[in-house]
């Protein structure tokens, strides 16, 4: 079925059609219409579900816990205060291995108030050992929350599907509505509660099983960068539609990559468009998974990394990233932080001015 | 029914609890009341430690470890999906992960009327981190972090839980295991929320020696500083024992005098407290007793 949907609203019809058991709900700007959608479903049954509508972030992500410990499908969806206020419950979840799905509309985190796009809300979430994904567009949002459901109950860890506040939340697009069919297979968690099996979860552990569980952890990441490959096959040959961990866009003869991720990666590719016409040989490399972080080709080209996000005292977070796993000398604009708008003409005005190394703050510096 | 008390147990030998620890004792006689049809929700409180390191445990049935202020919600997460349909689902809470930090999920999760049974079992201080203050830490009492006695009252949760209007609430005390029993096989009869308060004294923690944690727990409810009773469409039944104590209470000082933690309290400022305490719970009985007797 093809319509017109925001952003939110495909993240509500993926939630839909991957057959989710219990769902968890507690609403904040821009991430509402996603809650809302799903408790429409579910109250005009069209969707067979539990609706919790929990008091904070923080339970929504217990009970997301407890659910998918019992081995349902779970859940839940938020964005920046609402994900920084159920962080603990985000180590937890992936500390039990429990392959729960979220949702998070990224925003920028007071203060001051601000309710538009930036990535610092995710990002701060990057070492709790969830999988992160990041659309950039309606499609992209549907499709990747139910390939994430295949993935995190492949490898036992959970995903979050991040989609740029009101830019993509509130975007309307064309949708293709795929269900997913046995590409999604019902959920088998092979550590579900069991009554007839009685065993403690979580429970005091030294450190040579503690260090073993967190080694697991370590191991199943390297597993998911391999399954969501396969995964992401299956996907393609099925519904026609492919995705990778990074997308590509006329980098084969490129000697400058503009790197990025959601919305402002998809506005750097008509950026490259531009510069090509006039003779630069541009090309954007927009990362998608940021966890596992993916292998990049940034070999013999100027890199320019465009981050909608900071760490204090340290610099862009997926400059630090592509620094880490690329010796390439990085150029670092910061941009579009607190829903600051970034067009194609500016990312082209910023990449022809770009230095081999160095940091820029757009419309400070 | 209360001679019926099966003989099959389901917390075992070996459980890593201190000496005299009455909140095992609380606990084996839950259990025994769900029985083996049962998911326990752990948050982090003493009972963390009782199941014993992994990969052991002592415990017969699943239990779901998690985050401190989480357990109610996470409970409500496990009765919520289909597949749990039937099963009984018990948060074993301490008192700190109930009446302080836990209070915001578990007031959300009465709200919805969620199909869970929650125990708080109340050793009246964070005993598994060497005994702070807690909200449930009563006036007069040294802790930790209350080094010469608590300066102010108690939390009343009863009354908070109550303000929920939860489908079934009771209080009760480690120390008449039969009465603890009775309610939690009540309770896991009835749909919705269930909310069981328990005190269970704390030989470490209260300072007393590890024999005489069933004697305190009497001497609790024989002075009125703890109430045995039940809470049910809006009406409070009181039980035998409290019945009697708030007839003829024994002198305060028999429940104070052996516990180390009340060395230097103002018995006097206590009794206050005890006696107002005793009023509020009679005059609320009182008002449930006529309206019961207004509708017959």
């Amino acid at each position: 079925m093809k319509k017109m949907a925001t952003g939110n609203q495909a993240v509500a019809f993926a939630v839909k059609e991957s057959d989710v058991e219990v769902i968890a709900a507690y609403p904040i700007t821009p991430q509402t219409e996603v809650v809302e959608t799903i408790a429409s479903f579910v109250e005009t049954k069209k969707m067979d579900a539990s609706y919790i509508r929990v008091e904070s972030e923080h339970s929504a992500m217990a009970a997301c816990i407890g659910a998918t410990a019992s081995g349902a499908r779970s859940f839940t969806a938020t964005s920046s205060h609402g994900l920084l206020y159920m962080h603990e419950m985000i180590h937890w979840a992936a500390g039990a291995r429990l392959p729960i799905v979220m949702a998070n509309v990224n925003r920028a985190v007071g203060p001051a108030w601000n309710i538009w796009a930036e990535h610092t809300d995710s990002l701060s979430q990057r070492d709790t050992g969830w999988m992160q994904f990041y659309a950039a567009t309606v499609q992209e949002v549907y499709d990747t929350v139910i390939m994430s459901y295949k993935l995190a109950e492949k490898v036992n860890l959970p995903a979050m599907v991040c989609l740029d506040g009101f830019i993509l939340s509130h975007a309307i697009q064309p949708l293709e509505i795929t269900p997913p069919g046995d590409f999604l297979p019902p959920i088998n968690l092979p550590h579900a509660l069991d009554t007839k099996n009685p065993m403690s979860y979580g429970n005091l552990t030294a450190a040579n099983d503690y260090f073993k569980f967190r080694h697991g952890m370590h191991m199943a990441m390297q597993q998911a960068n391999k399954e969501a490959r396969t995964i992401e096959n299956e996907f393609a040959q099925r519904f026609d539609r492919k995705y990778g961990p990074v997308m590509e866009y006329r980098t084969d003869d490129a000697d400058t990559a503009i790197v990025g991720m959601g919305t402002m990666a998809r506005e750097a590719e008509m950026a490259v468009d531009l510069l090509r016409k006039e003779g630069i040989k541009a090309g954007s490399i927009r990362i998608r998974q940021f966890r596992p972080f993916p292998k990049l080709n940034l070999e013999n080209k100027k890199v320019i990394v465009f981050d909608r996000d900071y760490s204090f005292g340290a610099g862009g977070i997926l400059a630090q990233e592509i620094r880490f796993h690329n010796d390439v000398p990085v150029y670092n604009v910061i941009a579009g932080l607190g829903g600051q708008d970034v067009s194609f003409n500016m990312i082209a005005d910023l990449v022809r001015r770009a230095k081999a190394e160095g940091e820029f703050w757009l419309g400070v510096d | 029914m209360v001679d019926d008390i099966p003989e099959e147990e389901y917390l075992y030998k070996g459980n890593t609890s201190c000496a005299g620890c009455s909140a095992m004792l609380a606990l084996r006689y839950i259990l025994k009341a769900a029985g083996p049809n049962t998911i326990i929700v752990n948050p982090a409180c003493c009972s963390t430690v009782c199941q014993g390191s992994y990969p052991r445990t002592a415990y017969g049935v699943p239990v779901l470890n998690i985050a401190f202020a989480a357990a109610a919600a996470a409970a409500d997460g496990i009765a919520s999906a289909k597949r749990n349909k039937g099963k009984n689902i018990i948060v074993f809470a301490g008192d700190g992960g109930t009446v302080d930090i836990g209070i915001q999920s578990l007031s959300g999760a009465i709200e919805r009327n969620a199909n869970i049974l929650y125990v708080c079992y109340d050793n009246e201080a964070y005993s598994n981190t060497g005994m702070q203050k807690s909200g449930s830490t009563p006036l007069g009492a040294i802790t930790t972090t209350t080094p010469t006695g608590r300066k102010d009252s108690k939390k009343d949760i009863d009354l908070i839980i109550m303000a929920h209007r939860p489908q079934y609430m009771a209080s009760a005390c480690a120390a008449y295991p039969k009465d603890l029993y009775g309610k939690v096989h009540k309770a896991l009869g009835i749909e919705g929320t269930k909310f069981i308060h328990v005190l269970c004294p704390c030989p470490p923690g209260w300072r007393y020696a590890t024999e005489k944690s069933v004697e305190l727990g009497k001497l609790a409810v024989k002075t009125g500083m703890w109430f045995l009773y039940e809470y049910e469409n809006g009406k409070i039944t009181l039980n035998a024992p409290t019945k009697a104590a708030l007839k003829r209470p024994a002198p305060l000082a028999e429940y104070l005098k052996p516990q180390g933690r009340f060395k230097g309290a103002d018995i006097e400022r206590m009794e206050k407290e005890v006696k107002e305490s005793m009023g509020r719970i009679s005059e609320m009985t009182e008002r449930s007793e006529r309206s019961r007797e207004a509708a017959q």
